[in-house]
């Protein structure tokens, strides 16, 4: 299994290497360029921005010392402190020696920003709202699908499959602003908009005020946009579980004497959850990298709007950055779902 | 005379579907003698599985539906009982084993859970003294180096070690009617005999009833004192091992036995075939199941289904025709 892990996050690099050179060059044959405003700025300032951020260098060189600052670590004898050029998302001393890594860069947009500070401050807010997001779909949707499932073709299934139905056609941009409008002003149960918390967090993005003060604004934002995710894995589940009780060996259970209880929790479950940890892998990664929808509807200050805006603005550097931990997210959760696939199913085994 | 450990009576089993009802089991009557083996023989499709199923109430259901009949075990009839009760007999006093163990077995549990489980929930054994009784069970089947593969699981066990399992995990309890349902159809020839043996000196040291579901009349004639051939959801012909090879009395029957190499022969006879396809189970037809692909048929078996009845001593068949003179009866 170490082998494996490690073949796999080599394999990463190269996922990387890929991706970035695919975006960088998709990004600069977009027309257009990061300093053209309504206003257009007069020439030498524009040239002196192409200057100061290197945009006037060619265009490998552009590509090949960027890489060079996110992908190679750095030692230097000399502790420096940090600038908008000169910004490491790990940087710090061994002894006398500093280490710094991954320089994503300045931002265009916001001349006192860099990209590393979206994934300081942005980022664990997303990621908060994201894995909330996916406890709120498994939380939902699991037992939905289970019960669906068990009693298949019967009042229980059709609710439950009706329901699933309405989440995945709500989209948040309806589900969001119904709740704010029923918990948030009617009811006065939640505030409808705004986040609970604040840097720094333990660990990077867990919050230290995990209580109420903190769930309160995340409550409405969570089941609006794990909602539609929960339908998606109810029926996947229930499709799952509907395929698993028709084997074999959960004949050979019943033939045993177990109650109907044991025949589902012991023997069906476990398989049949294998078509759901797949999914859980890119639904993962697609919600904790921020969603920008909910963050907006709700007035979140995560990672989802750099996302949408990045691109308008031909703010490259941040277009690079958000790509980049998009795969770099994609990757660890597939790879955490082989490794969980290798837990539930012991035929699976990668050595 | 042994008592009667087992006696159904008039079962009847449907399976509704989206093209109409299948009659899968006619309305059979069967009984089974303590320390008796009986043998269920017929082609894929003709029954004999759903009717051991349907006994045990294991058939998917819906759509599978038992409409009629009996099966009364130790006085008590196994279709009325409830859910709780009849989950008392499965497994405990009543056990199958299935025809495939690679798909037979949970592939995520060690075998150890799995063989213990019956223990646990019958005996209310703890899971350390169940763990001893497993070993001694896997023991009991011949299986090498026992203890240490208790936590194996079903895919690191070869085809016919797995089937070893299987018989363990099913006489778990000590039953009193072993149900084996084409045990040995998945496994190779050498290991099919293996596991005959097996099964063989298994009950001749536990003292158990079998009825043994196959479609090789090769295997029932070593093993199986009675023979019950099932055609079509109805069982045609009912006789001791001997009578039965002796003298078949059924058309389809005779065409089993047809098909059989036989090495005790002296003279070289080609082996034959039975002409037609088996019968498409949607309707219960006015006439012989058989008649369609027989080459008795008179006017009668197009008229009349034939009902099973005792023609010789112990030997029932449910036929209008004499095959021996091709005259009806």
């Amino acid at each position: 299994m170490g082998r494996f892990i490690v073949r796999r996050l080599l394999y990463m690099l190269i996922v990387i290497v890929a991706v970035s050179m695919i975006t960088f060059g998709l990004m600069r044959a977009i027309p257009g360029g990061p300093f053209d405003k309504d206003k257009p700025v007069s020439k030498e300032v524009l040239e002196n921005l192409n200057k100061r951020y290197h945009l006037d260098d060619p265009l490998w060189k552009q590509y090949g010392s960027y890489m060079y600052e996110v992908m190679i670590p750095h030692f230097s004898t000399q502790s420096s402190a940090a600038t908008l050029d000169n910004d490491y998302l790990i940087d710090f001393n061994i002894g006398s020696l500093q280490f710094q890594w991954m320089n994503f860069g300045p931002t265009y947009s916001s001349r006192s920003r860099t990209v590393n500070d979206i994934f300081r401050q942005q980022l664990p807010i997303s990621a908060q709202l994201g894995v909330m997001a996916l406890i709120v779909a498994l939380v939902v949707g699991m037992p939905l699908g289970i019960l669906a499932a068990l009693k298949q073709n019967t009042i229980w299934d059709y609710l439950g499959m009706s329901i699933s139905i309405v989440g995945v056609s709500v989209p948040v941009i309806v589900l969001g602003p119904l709740l704010i409008w029923i918990f948030g002003v009617s009811l006065k149960w939640l505030p409808p908009t705004g986040w609970g918390t604040r840097p720094p967090y333990f660990l990077g993005f867990i919050p230290y005020n995990l209580g109420w003060s903190f769930f309160r604004s995340a409550i409405m934002p969570s089941v609006a946009l794990g909602l539609g995710s929960s339908a998606v894995i109810a029926r996947l589940t229930r499709a799952s579980l509907l395929q698993t009780v028709r084997e074999d060996y959960i004949r050979t259970a019943r033939a045993k004497g177990l109650r109907e209880r044991m025949v589902i929790m012991r023997h069906a479950l476990k398989n049949s959850l294998i078509p759901v940890v797949t999914i859980i892998g890119p639904l993962f990664a697609a919600l904790v990298t921020g969603t920008f929808v909910t963050e907006i509807v709700f007035g979140i200050p995560g990672m989802g709007k750099y996302f949408v805006t990045s691109i308008t603005n031909r703010d490259y550097p941040v277009i690079m950055g958000t790509i980049l931990l998009y795969a770099v997210v994609l990757v660890l959760a597939n790879l955490l779902v082989d490794i969980t696939y290798a837990y539930l199913d012991p035929r699976i085994r990668y050595d | 005379m042994p008592n009667k450990l087992l006696s159904v009576q008039g079962l009847e089993t449907h399976f509704q579907t989206r093209e109409g009802t299948v009659h899968a089991v006619n309305g059979v009557s069967f009984s089974l003698d303590e320390g008796e083996t009986v043998g269920l023989v017929g082609e894929s499709g003709c029954g004999k599985s759903v009717t051991m199923l349907s006994m045990l109430r294991l058939i998917p259901s819906p759509p599978g539906k038992i409409v009629n009949g009996s099966a009364v075990f130790r006085g008590q009839d196994l279709l009325k009982m409830t859910d709780d009760e009849i989950r008392t007999v499965r497994g405990s006093q009543i056990s199958m084993i299935f025809q495939d163990p690679m798909t037979s077995f949970n592939p995520v549990l060690t075998i150890e859970r799995q063989v213990a489980e019956p223990l646990e929930i019958h005996l209310g054994m703890s899971k350390e003294q169940a763990r001893d009784r497993v070993v001694e069970l896997l023991e009991l089947v011949n299986i090498p180096k026992a203890k240490e593969r208790l936590n194996d699981y079903p895919h690191q066990f070869s085809g016919g070690m797995r089937q070893r399992v299987m018989i363990a995990m099913a006489l778990a309890c000590n039953p009193q009617i072993l149900v084996a349902d084409e045990p040995t159809t998945a496994l190779d020839v050498t290991i099919q005999a293996q596991i005959v043996e097996l099964i063989k000196r298994l009950r001749d040291e536990l003292g158990m009833s079998i009825v043994w579901i196959t479609h090789d009349l090769g295997i029932v004639a070593g093993l199986a004192q009675r023979v019950i051939v099932m055609y079509g959801g109805y069982f045609i012909e009912e006789a001791s091992v001997k009578e039965l090879y002796a003298n078949p009395l059924h058309p389809y029957t005779m065409g089993l036995l047809g098909s059989l190499p036989r090495l005790d022969l002296d003279e070289k006879k080609r082996l034959t075939s039975i002409d037609g396809l088996p019968p498409v189970l949607m309707e219960k037809p006015g006439y012989c199941p058989f008649a369609p692909r027989c080459k008795f048929a008179v006017e009668r078996c197009w008229n009349e289904n034939p009902q099973l009845s005792e023609i010789a001593a112990e030997h029932r068949v449910a036929c209008w025709v004499d095959p021996r003179t091709g005259r009806a009866r």
